[in-house]
């Protein structure tokens, strides 16, 4: 990871990014929700995810909160079926507006955290979480040693459906993928057994070949998350 | 019964978590999809899917924290494959997993029948609700809808991450994957 | 040391057993393996392992931290770490830095990176267990520098199982054979000479049955031309990236092709002559057109070796027949998965078999094999050829190619 972000600790950045959505997700408010979508298309540069990445691989997010917004917003009246289901407490507030506000909350909800994973490389997160958080090594080596497997399964999947209609028999989805979990299955004892070999559950005290610091510029990341998630917090009760 | 886990206990329950991510990846744009024709709470019939790890890594792994563990990786790593609810999927995934723990614990961690299962599926789903009807539908559902969406979650982590996950489970032992652990069956010599 | 034998003998078990990684719960043991003197288990820090499956043994992303691990797990101190990992990386002619992501790398530089992350812990018994059985010659050999230099610099004994005797000859002082059937397995040869007579083709070849039309493969701008005919063996050769693989999926009828097609002949296919292989329904693509995979774990869908050839169709008749043939009759209820990597192999040429198709497309059928085995592989793609089916073959193996081969295509990058 080349970026200032990039380099920040992990724990830090999740740490920052958890305060912002327990900010967010406590009020419904739009512009509480839009400040936090600003601020983070703002600190865009800093992450190194382009634009055009973010819409790549963003896009379930913003498919939900459009969703949301369409049916709801546009195609919604106050006796439409889809309506009677987001049915007012008494809040007092316009339905349209409520209905923003739930959009526009999936947002700053999906953002911060897809930012905050496209800049946290998973090594440097099982790294932080073992020396800051004292997580235990085992789990979560193991978890990465998992993780890295992922990609591979990419291709056994489709390995898997060409051998299946190879043998005659047709490759339906549901089948596929339990053949896919076992070779998962598989291929993650064989790399316990790996693992094994090369000490791993040795039982005596384990270094970490990677440094990891806790500098001013990490306590910076989270302090600028507590100030986000403190303003969400300010202008929720200023607007009510 | 041993309590400690394994090297091929932590991974293969990683790999479980990993592989079920995927599968939320997926899921969550059924959900998303189904947006305009199914309402809410009906929606949530599909809901556990998401369950399935609470419920899945116990019954392969059989040692205590699998459900907890199994299904926090899951989540984690789907919010690291881009889910539209961001980090709020790992707090849910925490509440869910101490649900389908529970199925368990509630056994001592002997009992890995379909009993179990299916009180695991249910509480995880219970978890779930309690977790989204306080965080995003406190202003937004009547009480009668939040016990209808209540119900059909517990309902569908019952069915689908219950009887579901212990069908699999019976699935996976049959292929002989599952040798290692002691979900497995003896193996016939040869 | 060499250790040989025939496949299913026993070599990968006894390896296990020398690295102390045998599990108490999965089978039945005797006797014992001491190591200087104390039981294996407890030895398990001055042993090092190197398995067949390069992807599996790699546990982090990046190549340095591979390299890495085993010393973290050691507790050795972070200053020792990283010099030790450059040496390790150096030793076995790691081409790329630390920050190489190991997901990108070729099965012998896989390799070589496994080999690495084993001597940087300068381990007094060195295991291989068929380090280049899945490579193409260019990495095998690199593979095999790299043992060599890395038996120069530790002060280590070394244990290799491999088949293949002549390349591995070099590197040891000593060989084992285990198992009670010394036929099964190779010994050093002339070159250029074969363990048995070739069997080419007694006579002229038969119909086309499949044709491959200006077909293009995935990296290059070439094109390829070739016909496809009955009572022939096309041997496909060529280094790794050059599409073997590709092209034996595109004339499987298992990928769409993205340049050029597939024509199927109507004595293969009949009425479905019209359309393209992939596009054939699957039964009737097993039965006209059969694959064997490179990975034999892909293709296996049920859980007894028996039940695997049965998947088809085939009469109980022709599986017993295709038991004996192939040795597995004493594997007949053995899960596929349990099998030694030989075995396995064994296996899915009989399940391809089982559905009596008139075009074999095989992806290396001899990775792996004891010497018998070859032997009746050859014999049996042999037979099958002389009654005019035709097989396509794709190897690295230049000896199966002089045994079996009628033509040559080679592929290059």
């Amino acid at each position: 990871m080349s970026t200032w972000l990039g380099r920040r600790d992990a724990t830090a950045k999740l740490l920052a990014a958890l305060l912002v959505t327990a900010a967010v997700v406590s009020t419904l408010d739009p512009v509480a929700s839009l400040t936090v979508i600003g601020a983070l298309l703002a600190a865009l540069p800093l992450t190194g995810v382009s634009p055009g990445a973010l819409l790549r691989r963003g896009w379930p997010i913003l498919a939900s909160a459009a969703g949301i917004f369409v049916f709801t917003v546009l195609l919604g009246s106050r006796d439409s079926p889809v309506l009677a289901h987001l049915s007012l407490g008494g809040a007092g507030l316009d339905v349209r507006e409520n209905a923003v506000g739930y959009a526009l909350r999936l947002l700053a909800i999906g953002l911060p955290g897809f930012v905050v994973f496209a800049t946290i490389d998973p090594t440097d997160l099982a790294d932080s979480l073992v020396a800051h958080l004292r997580v235990s090594p085992r789990f979560a080596i193991g978890a990465l040693a998992a993780l890295r497997l992922a990609p591979l399964l990419a291709d056994e999947y489709r390995l898997i459906r060409l051998a299946r209609r190879a043998r005659g028999t047709r490759a339906g989805l549901f089948s596929t993928l339990f053949g896919l979990l076992v070779a998962a299955i598989r291929r993650g004892i064989r790399l316990a057994t790996a693992m094994e070999a090369r000490g791993f559950d040795r039982g005596g005290p384990r270094t970490i070949a990677r440094e990891t610091h806790f500098s001013w510029s990490d306590v910076s990341v989270i302090v600028v998350g507590l100030m986000l998630a403190a303003a969400v917090i300010v202008l929720k009760f200023a607007r009510t | 019964m041993q309590t400690r886990w394994r090297t091929v206990d932590i991974v293969v329950a990683s790999i479980i978590a990993v592989a079920f991510a995927a599968v939320f990846y997926a899921w969550n744009n059924v959900w998303t999809a189904l947006e305009s024709s199914f309402a809410l709470p009906w929606r949530a019939v599909i809901y556990g899917v998401w369950l399935v790890p609470a419920v899945l890594g116990p019954l392969v792994i059989r040692k205590p924290g699998a459900g907890l563990y199994t299904e926090i990786v899951a989540a984690t790593v789907s919010a690291l494959f881009g889910s539209a609810w961001g980090l709020t999927v790992v707090v849910s995934g925490l509440v869910q997993g101490i649900g389908g723990e529970f199925g368990f614990a509630a056994t001592g961690y002997r009992g890995y029948r379909l009993g179990n299962a299916l009180v695991a599926g249910g509480l995880a789903g219970l978890g779930a609700a309690l977790f989204d009807l306080s965080v995003y539908y406190g202003d937004t559902f009547t009480a009668g809808q939040k016990w209808t969406y209540a119900a059909i979650v517990v309902v569908s982590g019952v069915v689908i991450a219950g009887a579901g996950s212990w069908a699999l489970q019976r699935a996976l032992s049959k292929t002989g994957v599952l040798d290692r652990f002691p979900s497995g069956r003896e193996r016939v010599a040869v | 040391m060499l250790l040989q034998g025939a496949s299913g003998a026993g070599k990968s078990t006894v390896l296990a057993a020398m690295a102390g990684l045998l599990a108490e719960d999965s089978g039945e043991q005797e006797g014992e393996i001491l190591i200087d003197g104390r039981p294996a288990q407890q030895r398990r820090g001055e042993t090092g392992i190197v398995f067949q499956d390069p992807q599996t043994q790699l546990v982090m992303s990046r190549a340095g931290d591979d390299v890495a691990f085993g010393l973290e797990n050691r507790g050795v101190p972070r200053a020792e770490i990283w010099p030790r990992v450059d040496a390790a990386l150096a030793a076995v002619g790691f081409p790329y830095g630390r920050d190489r992501g190991t997901a990108a790398l070729s099965g012998g530089e896989q390799q070589r990176l496994a080999i690495a992350g084993v001597i940087a812990l300068r381990p007094g018994l060195l295991l291989l267990d068929e380090p280049t059985a899945n490579l193409d010659p260019e990495g095998a050999q690199l593979v095999r520098t790299a043992i060599a230099k890395a038996l120069q610099d530790l002060d280590a004994t070394m244990v290799l199982v491999e088949h293949r005797v002549d390349e591995a000859l070099p590197l040891v002082d000593r060989t084992i054979v285990i198992g009670e059937d010394p036929d099964a397995v190779w010994t050093p040869a002339a070159p250029g000479s074969l363990p048995m007579p070739a069997r080419k083709a007694p006579g002229p070849p038969g119909e086309a049955l499949l044709t491959a039309e200006g077909l293009g493969l995935a990296h290059t701008d070439k094109t390829i031309d070739e016909v496809v005919l009955g009572g022939q063996a096309l041997a496909v050769e060529g280094p790794n990236g050059a599409g073997k693989t590709t092209l034996a999926l595109l004339l499987g009828g298992l990928t769409r092709p993205t340049r050029g097609r597939v024509v199927a002949a109507p004595a293969l296919a009949g009425p479905d002559a019209a359309r393209p292989p992939h596009r054939w329904r699957a039964a009737r693509l097993a039965g006209r057109i059969g694959s064997v995979f490179q990975n034999p774990e892909h293709q296996f869908v049920t859980d007894t070796v028996r039940a695997e050839l049965a998947l088809g169709g085939a009469s109980p008749a022709t599986v017993d027949e295709l038991l004996s043939r192939l040795y597995l009759d004493r594997l007949a209820l053995a899960n596929p998965f349990t099998l030694s990597g030989g075995e396995q192999r064994r296996l899915s040429v009989a399940t391809a078999l089982a559905a009596a198709p008139r075009v074999l497309v095989l992806d290396e059928p001899t990775f792996g094999q004891d010497l018998r085995t070859w032997r009746e592989l050859v014999t049996l793609l042999a037979d099958l050829r002389d009654e005019g089916r035709a097989l396509v073959l794709v190897t690295h193996d230049p000896q199966f190619v002089a045994a079996i081969g009628d033509r040559r295509l080679e592929l290059t990058r």
